[in-house]
């Protein structure tokens, strides 16, 4: 039981820092190219629609950290602060729901 | 994928909404029922992992790129309804911390990826492992061929909202081939990327995996 415990633990560990992977590191060599939507938008002519979200002068607005004049650093701190509030929210979230033993 | 505010009018996105809110509740009071001390912690490290994808946008085409959606993956890993809240706590995160995604278009981008996106997963899952052997291989088969076909059912969420409440002049007909063959082609990126994911798990820790525990003892039982 115990060593399964443990088996556990790494596995989740192991998850969990591939997330941490791709948010911090990868990140910085995704497309940086419109996605599908805006794309489409752009072609037909209703991009312009589009008004500033209520929070877009948030410091981490379009992943990247204000301030920070490296890409590679503001883009990766930016991805490794939204996988710690993912995470937050989500364990929290999931923790509650679970049926206690 | 991830809709900004002004697209779609308030009356329709403020419907959206409102479907969004219902169908939260509805898989709140399902997943806590399925959710143990081991699946727990694997619905947390789901909504994590997608955060994550969905950075890494993929080019598809000349100058447009696509990312991950996660409904399938989602699904096969926690089942729907876990996974639904897990895409919904992801969307919640981007639009409130990253400008990713409008404010009031929240519930439009729950609508279209925590509901469309999961529960199309989760039926075309379920109907693709009716046709698949009950092998490990299967899950991953089935979880590619419904995270493609999710993609284009999700963008075809935005185009029924934007025939109903779109803000633009372009024609919902033009917009709905657009929008289609350009997800068509992201669903592509969205199968490989699920299939590989999958694939791993089911490789390392398939008791963990929602869609293999429940294939030998459930799989016929279609409950509603």
């Amino acid at each position: 039981m115990k060593t399964q415990d443990k088996k556990l633990r790494k596995f989740y560990v192991a998850f969990f820092s591939v997330a941490v992977a791709l948010a911090g590191v990868v990140s910085f060599y995704a497309s940086s190219h419109p996605d599908g939507l805006e794309k489409v938008a752009e072609d037909q002519g209703f991009l312009d629609t589009a008004r500033d979200s209520a929070v877009s002068g948030s410091p981490l607005s379009d992943y990247g950290i204000s301030g920070i004049a490296s890409e590679r650093l503001s883009v990766g701190l930016a991805g490794v602060l939204g996988v710690l509030a993912t995470a937050a929210v989500a364990f929290g979230l999931f923790r509650l729901l679970r049926k206690k033993r | 994928m991830h809709i900004p505010d002004g697209f779609i009018d308030l009356p329709t996105s403020a419907a959206a909404g409102l479907i969004a809110v219902s169908a939260t509740a509805l898989s709140l009071k399902k997943a806590k029922g399925e959710l143990d001390d081991r699946t727990a912690p694997m619905a947390g490290l789901t909504a994590v992992f997608i955060f994550a994808v969905q950075m890494l946008n993929f080019p598809v085409a000349a100058g447009t790129s696509g990312h991950l959606l996660g409904g399938a993956l989602a699904t096969v890993l926690v089942g729907p309804y876990a996974a639904s809240l897990a895409l919904t706590v992801v969307l919640g995160i981007q639009a409130l911390l990253f400008a990713d995604g409008g404010l009031t278009a929240l519930g439009l981008n729950i609508l279209n990826m925590s509901v469309i996106g999961v529960f199309s997963s989760y039926f075309i899952f379920k109907i693709a492992m009716k046709f698949f052997p009950k092998v490990r291989g299967s899950i991953a088969l089935a979880a590619g061929i419904a995270a493609f076909i999710s993609v284009p059912l999700a963008a075809t969420g935005f185009v029924l909202e934007y025939a109903i409440g779109g803000t633009g002049t372009a024609p919902v007909t033009t917009v709905f081939a657009a929008m289609f063959s350009t997800h068509v082609l992201i669903g592509i990126g969205e199968a490989m990327i699920t299939v590989l994911t999958v694939t791993a798990i089911m490789a390392t820790r398939s008791d963990l995996v929602y869609a293999w525990k429940s294939a030998d003892v459930k799989l016929e039982v279609r409950n509603s």
